[in-house]
């Protein structure tokens, strides 16, 4: 191997720099949430405790945390089925050019850098014209779905545009229907990016502002819980809470990417033993 | 070839250009001049047509019903009066006449367009810097990979949570303001690092630099190894390498990654909200302003106002790369 160039030392000090800068603040306040029950928003640590979690799961004044949680969970699951099964079809729409499909890309593209406002503005504009109540899981899931389906089709995109064609040949000369085609061959080797797929469905749904701000309803989904405390963030309780959603979204990547790694790890000796 | 390909299945412009290659064979079999399978190629365009929006139609529906619609409502309502009470269809320009002659207009959308060309110059170095290290100082795959979902982790968690988390930082005692005057760089705690446009700046790359990060590496990640060998062997230096082959190399990844940066600042209003304690504007919180005032009318007008200036823009950057060919 080439000895390194000076410029390599520089870079990598500037992508430490960088990671600090991206996980610093959230350390941060995994830190401060353990602070005393005297403890304050900002360092010194006033004793170490866990009185900030207890509070988080007994006070109700401040709102309906856990509901709120359910909530999110629930429209979590239901971007994620809806976002995968509607991706992963647009996606074997797309492999081949038919009429119309460059304005359905563009579509799709322009939902994706629309102003999220605009999508929360116009869908409770509507349900309020046709004289229907906004909910989390009707108008809540479809001003959500704008924002996944984007992600999980440009995913879709990128698979296709690597994928090996020669084995759904294969598969065709031995006589294979195409839904067997897509059913045994392409659904299989596409599965870790199917995972990916959701995991940005679950994760994107989970976090959401802007598009569900208006099309919520009367019940909030977490962020918009969180987003309603931040109006008086006096106590650590806050931190408590953001620390408490933060470790739960790492432990669905975590999942997430343990999972497709299982999966690529069972294929390889699969494919060793099949020699 | 392709030209052959394009005339036998003519079912409109968007069939048209690089076909899928899976339909070349019949395609080229035709072109030697066997009319019935020429029909046959046609009657496959169709098929595939049909089966396209079949498959296509969930997406269709969903994109219909929940982005199309409430587009056309928005552009609808912008046109209609608002009373005391309610909200009453219309065909007025008022709203427009209002919006377009004050001056809190104009100024808040200087204001956006300043955060917006702020943030992308520092997400731009940002990011490029740091898709440029992943791309050709790291080595392994494996290693790449890694330091790639490490970037990519945090845009999976909270937004609302990662802006609360610069509190302890950025705070009147916090710990930037503790350091510095220990430092005895300042004696008294400086006021503009939270709560001011700032803050909200920093707030915004915090955010959105992974959106230069990604598009950018996946452009970088394509450039053929042997045009860095020759530039090399040609005696060029680094940074005449960097310049010249990958700079312009790596345009359609820049492009990609400012079509997401601006359009994300442009829209944004809850990042400015927060991060400003409701001291800078931009057009978004004048949108949720009105909503919050229930002023729909206003609000919807001051929307495809901000709809048509980020289309715009975007229009003038799609000029410059085929995103479809990057992905």
């Amino acid at each position: 191997m080439e000895p390194r160039p000076r410029s390599f030392y520089l870079l990598t000090a500037f992508f430490v720099l960088f990671v600090v800068f991206l996980y610093g603040p959230t350390i941060t306040i995994g830190i401060l949430s353990f602070q005393g029950p005297q403890g304050g928003l900002t360092f010194p640590m006033r004793g170490v405790s866990t009185y900030w979690f207890h509070n988080l799961f007994q006070q109700q004044a401040v709102g309906d945390i856990w509901g709120a949680f359910r909530r999110s969970f629930a429209l979590g699951l239901m971007v994620m089925v809806a976002t995968v099964v509607i991706s992963v079809m647009a996606g074997l729409a797309f492999r081949k050019r038919f009429f119309g499909s460059g304005a359905l890309f563009y579509l799709t593209i322009a939902s994706l850098v629309i102003p999220s406002i605009l999508i929360s503005l116009g869908v409770g504009l509507i349900f309020n014209q046709i004289g229907a109540r906004v909910h989390w899981s009707t108008s809540g899931l479809g001003a959500q779905l704008t924002w996944t389906l984007p992600f999980g089709l440009l995913i879709m995109f990128a698979v296709f545009n690597r994928f090996d064609k020669r084995f759904e040949e294969a598969a065709r000369d031995q006589g294979a229907t195409p839904w067997q085609t897509i059913r045994h061959v392409v659904l299989p080797i596409i599965a870790p990016s199917i995972l990916g797929v959701a995991l940005f469905g679950f994760s994107l749904s989970y976090d959401e502002f802007a598009r569900t701000l208006l099309t919520a309803g009367s019940y909030n989904t977490l962020p918009l819980e969180i987003f309603g405390m931040t109006t008086n963030v006096t106590r650590p309780v806050i931190y408590a809470l953001g620390t408490l959603t933060t470790v739960f979204s790492f432990l669905i990547i975590a999942g997430f990417l343990g999972t497709a790694w299982l999966l690529r790890k069972r294929r390889e000796m699969a494919a060793r033993r099949a020699g | 070839m392709e030209r052959v390909h394009r005339g036998l299945t003519g079912a409109g412009p968007g069939t048209a250009g690089a076909a899928a290659p899976a339909a070349m064979p019949e395609g080229q079999a035709a072109g030697r001049g066997h009319p019935r399978s020429a029909r046959a190629a046609r009657g496959r365009g169709t098929v595939d047509t049909l089966q396209g929006w079949a498959l296509a139609s969930p997406l269709v529906i969903v994109l219909l019903a929940f982005l199309v619609l409430p587009i056309v409502m928005i552009v609808a309502v912008s046109f209609w009066q608002a009373t005391e009470f309610a909200i009453v269809p219309a065909f007025s320009f008022e709203n427009y006449a209002f919006l377009l002659t004050s001056s809190v207009t104009w100024r808040v959308f200087g204001a956006t367009l300043q955060f917006a060309l702020i943030t992308w110059t520092l997400t731009l170095l940002i990011g490029f810097t740091v898709a440029y290290y992943l791309a050709f100082h790291i080595r392994t795959t494996a290693m790449q990979t890694i330091l790639f979902l490490v970037c990519t982790v945090p845009f999976l968690t909270s937004n609302i949570i990662r802006m609360i988390s610069w509190i302890p930082f950025l705070g009147r005692n916090g710990i930037a303001n503790q350091t510095l005057i220990e430092l005895g760089i300042i004696d008294q705690p400086l006021e503009w690092l939270l709560y001011s446009d700032f803050s909200v700046v920093l707030a915004f790359v915090h955010l959105y630099t992974l959106f230069m990060i990604v598009p950018i590496f996946n452009t970088m990640s394509r450039i053929d190894r042997s045009l860095i060998e020759a530039a090399r062997d040609n005696g060029a230096s680094g940074w005449q390498i960097l310049t010249n082959v990958i700079i312009p190399l790596s345009k359609p990844g820049i492009m990609i990654g400012t079509i997401f940066v601006l359009t994300l600042v442009m829209g944004d209003f809850i990042t400015v909200r927060f991060m400003s304690g409701s001291q800078s504007a931009n057009v978004g919180r004048l949108i949720s302003n009105d909503i919050a005032l229930l002023q729909y009318p206003s609000a919807s007008a001051t929307s495809v106002v901000l709809l048509v200036t980020v289309l715009l823009i975007i229009g003038v950057l799609m000029r410059f790369v085929n995103i479809r060919k990057e992905l």
